[in-house]
């Protein structure tokens, strides 16, 4: 048992605290290796192959991939706005802001759902009716089964941090957290972060290839 | 705690923005060899301004760079690794 938020298994809440951080800082780790794989894979086919994933690439939808970059960008901004409220107890403030993350995390998947529906009518979907116009088709459809599975395990990912940053966000405005304890609040947000910086990446590695005039 | 952002989250906001702009217009201006590198380096500066700014990295205890460093170190053995492999079998092929 645990009188408030300290859990008995720590001396106050600053050891909770950073317990939590090196927490979810270790999950980000193993999550880094997880996606490193799929990223190698990637990195190491396109040098093999560096013409045909150009032109594949270049087929990738850039307008909805950039403004889905700019998208994401800015709920990291609002994210930490959010988090160094809750921290200075402007408890309202940050829990509208999570909101308003979290919205933009939603505009970001409807968004890549309109690139999904875009990309499968033009039989970009890896499989026997795949067809595309570039002068190496079977390294473009290997680029497109790396860009269905890359970009999806993001949005999931993605998905995953839009209910976390509600679940918590309801928790602020309901007043569960104060000026001494918001912890969860900085993991949800450390969260948010990485699968912003692994958007970075990818958006370089889809979308930017191959798009010299 | 004002309603405004702290000036820091702004300047880190803004830089992401240009940075993200820069990355898309030199990859068009860039023939893709040379503007691979060039847009994974912007790339790896924008993450930089994350971690540090926005992830609150700077200024924290030599352990959570540790745990920070941990995933990147891995994946690094990862690359290295396999990079061995893939960026040496035209070098020594089978005789």
């Amino acid at each position: 048992m645990s009188a408030g938020p300290l859990q008995m298994q720590y001396a106050d809440l600053a050891q909770q605290r950073d317990t939590a951080e090196l927490g979810i800082w270790a999950f980000l780790a193993t999550e880094v290796l997880f996606l490193g794989g799929l990223f190698a894979a990637y990195s190491f086919y396109r040098y093999l192959h560096p013409y045909g994933v150009a032109e594949a690439a270049r087929h990738t939808y850039i307008a909805i991939g950039a403004t889905n970059s700019v998208i994401l960008l800015a709920s990291s901004f609002v994210m930490s706005w959010a988090a160094l409220a809750v921290q200075g107890g402007a408890m309202r403030l940050g829990g509208r802001l999570m909101m308003l993350v979290a919205g933009l995390g939603v505009l970001f998947v409807v968004l890549k759902g309109v690139e999904y529906a875009g990309e499968l009518s033009e039989h970009l979907w890896p499989g026997p009716s795949f067809a595309i116009a570039t002068d190496e088709p079977r390294v473009g459809e290997v680029f497109y089964a790396m860009y269905w599975l890359l970009t999806g395990v993001h949005a999931l990912h993605l998905m995953i941090g839009v209910i976390a940053v509600v679940v918590i966000g309801r928790r602020v405005l309901r007043g569960a957290f104060s000026r001494d304890y918001h912890v969860p609040v900085r993991v949800v947000s450390l969260y948010w972060h990485f699968v912003d910086v692994v958007w970075i990446f990818l958006f370089v590695i889809i979308y930017l290839p191959g798009r010299h005039l | 705690m004002t309603r405004a952002p702290p000036r820091r989250l702004t300047v880190a906001g803004l830089a992401l923005l240009g940075l993200f702009g820069a990355n898309v217009g030199l990859a068009f201006l860039l023939p893709t060899a040379a503007s691979l590198a060039v847009n994974l380096g912007i790339g790896a500066a924008m993450a930089a301004v994350l971690l540090v700014v926005f992830m609150e990295l700077g200024g924290r205890l030599t352990l959570y760079w540790i745990f920070a460093g941990a995933g990147f170190f891995w994946l690094a053995l990862l690359f290295g690794l396999t990079a061995s492999d893939y960026l040496t079998r035209f070098t020594f092929a089978p005789s």
